[in-house]
């Protein structure tokens, strides 16, 4: 290694280009950071693009009995002004319903939660991510834009049977989505 | 080197010989994820594997590399022997212990939670008590690295503490703070539950004292590579550190920006506002400025160490560098994907573009790219810079060492680039197995082959490591030059004290955590959350 000892000698650079140099470069580094940053604010202000933004508690060992995610109460429902709402429940090793119906092309507004442990969901090809935390609500909003069948696989560890946790999310043509009540639901779990 | 070599070397072999076994871990994952079929073909097993390999590189494998490394660096510095050396031996073996009692539940299916916990699934209370002593082991070396500082400065008054103390320092604080989240969580959350002494966990608290520790980690784990960046590959490739100030400077940044930041973890999680994961997305790109300032500082020094040997035109100086040199080459290669990585990270960061890839293949390529490509690549070419000093042993030989570190790095890109693919087709990570059958997953068994053969690749490097490290460690002894570190082009012959010790900085990080994490975690005494009850993954497993 003789010859890797230090050849070069002091002061090759002189001490002011040194800081002028490296003061330009932190500025540049600075702004570019700065221009990425304006593009998240920018974005996230304008296009509304917000991560899960708000804390809804429910407790985990309850939410069975009443409220929202009663059995009878899971799966889509159509809002009055149109909105889907879908609601679901993770628990170990499945999502209940399975499988849900939504039309393309509309606002749908997946609302879950869990009674055990902490799971995930994402739908390839979409936005529709998330961490489903036991004692929280996690709502999402996403928009369909193909018609096809997607899958919605649990993405969090869950415990031994995570692997086996798929759910399917169906879209369909908005004209064959079956008009339904405000207190029906829809599932395309087979009967 | 200062009656530590024993000490170094110690602390080096046992991250070795835990960080090869993970290794061969790491590969049957692959397989077992890909249409290949793989031996011992269980999930259950799967799940095991997992907590063990990420457990070893994550908590075990870096932290004795830095120990052992900061050992080094302080006695050669400082120019004399370890003070309290006595602790840093307790240290060593509560890792060791540590380690050995965390990883046997692991191996016997009794605490499969993965390296990341996941409460309220509850694991054997061995596996935690494990990883607490290793980070006490840890917090040993933490104490002494600011005994021997400080005595070295109270008889030194007005003299530059070297740049590579004043960078191990800061690495040893950056843990020191960083592990606080997940030891808290271990001890006031979880190991009550997997004593049995309370029955529900919450789990949303869990969550947010993890990511306290969950990036802070990840530059915890990056410092000692930009160590040998600024202190040690100067003087391998001929040259001259470009600035010693930038160094400090850049030192200080991630010491303060690398903690506030681990919100970002829980961007797609329910239990925290947007305000506080803006707050933190922010500060996020903060701690993106002090690599960049590297990436200058580096390829200055560089530049002038390429001229000095007689490189000339614009790029005629990168081909007259010395890439004989094991440190020049593993420097040279760090840097690629050092920058694939860091663009991927911009993604992560990015409060919204987060949701197409959180918790998907990409993340795993992510920090695979960046740990094992940029950072253990540099960890290797340490080992073989300090081995003549540890050994009294040339190293045999570096042409090895350099096919080492050629098989390393297209191993971690041929495993890594596949993975970054499938996780924007949406494949989620941790799952044991597929159904290649379904057309979403058959698009991706292509894929995922790929990324076994890079991972039997990197295997092979990890073979040949082990087989210089021996063949040198053995035979003739040879005279060894002293250990020494790269000056600057301008050696300081003052520094001004904000850039000599690390008093206020310490306050501004405590700072910034109470504004920055003070308000999500306190959320959790006020808001009336609900805890679960714990759920016991030591269990018969079902089969």
């Amino acid at each position: 290694m003789a010859e890797a000892q230090g050849t070069a000698p002091a002061g090759i650079v002189a001490e002011p280009v040194v800081v002028r140099t490296e003061t330009r470069w932190l500025f540049i580094m600075a702004g570019m950071l700065g221009i990425m940053l304006a593009v998240v604010v920018l974005t996230g202000v304008f296009q509304a693009l917000h991560p899960l933004s708000h804390i809804e508690i429910i407790d985990p060992a309850t939410l069975h009995l009443s409220g929202e995610f009663v059995e009878n109460n899971l799966g889509s429902a159509v809002e009055p002004d149109g909105v889907v709402t879908v609601r679901m429940i993770a628990h170990q090793y499945m999502f209940t319903p399975q499988c849900v119906t939504v039309p393309v092309g509309t606002l749908v507004r997946f609302r879950l939660t869990s009674p055990d442990v902490t799971h995930g969901f994402i739908i390839a090809d979409t936005n529709a991510n998330a961490m489903i935390v036991p004692g929280f609500v996690s709502e999402i909003a996403t928009r369909f834009d193909r018609i096809g069948a997607y899958k919605m696989p649990c993405h969090e560890f869950c415990g031994f049977g995570h692997h086996g946790m798929w759910a399917h999310v169906v879209v369909v043509p908005r004209d064959q989505f079956p008009k339904i009540g405000p207190d029906e639901r829809m599932t395309c779990v087979p009967r | 080197m200062y009656r530590a070599r024993r000490l170094v070397i110690c602390h080096f072999w046992a991250a070795l010989l835990c960080f090869a076994p993970a290794i061969v871990l790491g590969v049957w994952q692959m397989l077992m994820r890909s249409p290949l079929p793989a031996p011992l073909d269980d999930p259950n097993v799967y799940y095991a594997s997992v907590t063990a390999h990420g457990s070893i590189m994550a908590y075990v494998f870096p932290t004795l590399f830095a120990m052992g490394f900061g050992y080094a660096i302080t006695v050669t510095t400082l120019a004399r022997p370890l003070k309290g050396q006595v602790w840093a031996w307790v240290g060593f073996w509560l890792c060791v212990i540590g380690t050995a009692m965390a990883i046997v539940p692991v191996a016997m299916g009794r605490s499969s939670v993965l390296y990341t916990f996941y409460p309220p699934l509850i694991g054997s209370p061995w596996y935690y008590l494990g990883i607490v002593l290793v980070v006490l082991g840890s917090y040993c070396w933490i104490a002494l690295t600011l005994v021997n500082l400080r005595s070295w400065k109270r008889e030194n008054p007005g003299t530059p503490v070297p740049l590579a103390m004043f960078a191990i320092t800061a690495t040893a604080l950056l843990w020191g703070w960083t592990a606080l989240g997940a030891t808290v969580e271990l001890v006031f959350l979880i190991l009550p539950v997997a004593l049995g002494w309370t029955h529900t966990i919450n789990a949303g608290l869990a969550r947010t004292l993890f990511s306290w520790t969950l990036h802070g980690i990840v530059y915890f784990w990056l410092l000692p590579a930009y160590i040998a960046l600024y202190t040690l590959l100067p003087q391998a490739a001929g040259g001259r550190l470009y600035s010693d100030t930038m160094g400090r400077i850049a030192f200080i940044l991630f010491l303060v920006f690398s903690l506030p930041v681990g919100l970002h973890h829980l961007f797609m999680d329910p239990e925290q506002g947007s305000g506080f994961k803006f707050v933190q997305s922010v500060l996020t790109f903060m701690v993106a400025l002090p690599s960049l300032l590297t990436v200058f500082s580096v390829a200055a020094t560089l530049e002038i160490a390429g001229r000095v040997r007689g490189g000339r035109g614009l790029f005629g100086w990168i081909r007259a560098l010395p890439w004989h040199e094991p440190l020049v080459l593993a420097c040279g290669l760090a840097l690629v994907p050092l920058g694939l990585g860091g663009f991927g990270g911009l993604v992560n960061m990015s409060y919204a573009m987060n949701a197409m890839v959180h918790n998907t293949s990409w993340v795993t390529a992510h920090f695979h790219l960046i740990f094992a490509g940029a950072v253990v690549i540099v960890y290797f070419a340490i080992a073989y810079h300090l081995w003549p000093q540890l050994t009294g042993r040339e190293l045999t030989s570096k042409r090895l060492a350099r096919v080492q570190l050629w098989l390393w790095f297209w191993g971690i890109l041929i495993t890594t680039v596949p993975w970054h693919i499938t996780g924007l087709m949406g494949e989620p990570r941790r799952m044991a197995m597929f159904d290649y059958a379904e057309p979403f997953e058959a698009k991706m068994g292509f894929l995922n082959t790929l990324s076994v053969i890079g991972g039997l690749v990197m295997l092979s490097s990890v073979v040949l490591l082990l087989y210089v490290l021996v063949r040198s460690s053995v035979g003739a002894t040879a005279r060894v030059p002293p250990l020494t570190y790269a000056l600057a082009v301008n050696p300081p012959a003052q520094v001004p004290a904000l850039l000599n010790g690390f008093g206020l900085w310490n306050a501004i990080l405590l700072a910034l955590i109470v504004l920055s994490y003070g308000y999500p975690i306190g959320q959790f005494f006020f808001l009336r959350t609900h805890a679960s009850p714990g759920y016991s993954l030591t269990e018969e497993p079902r089969r």
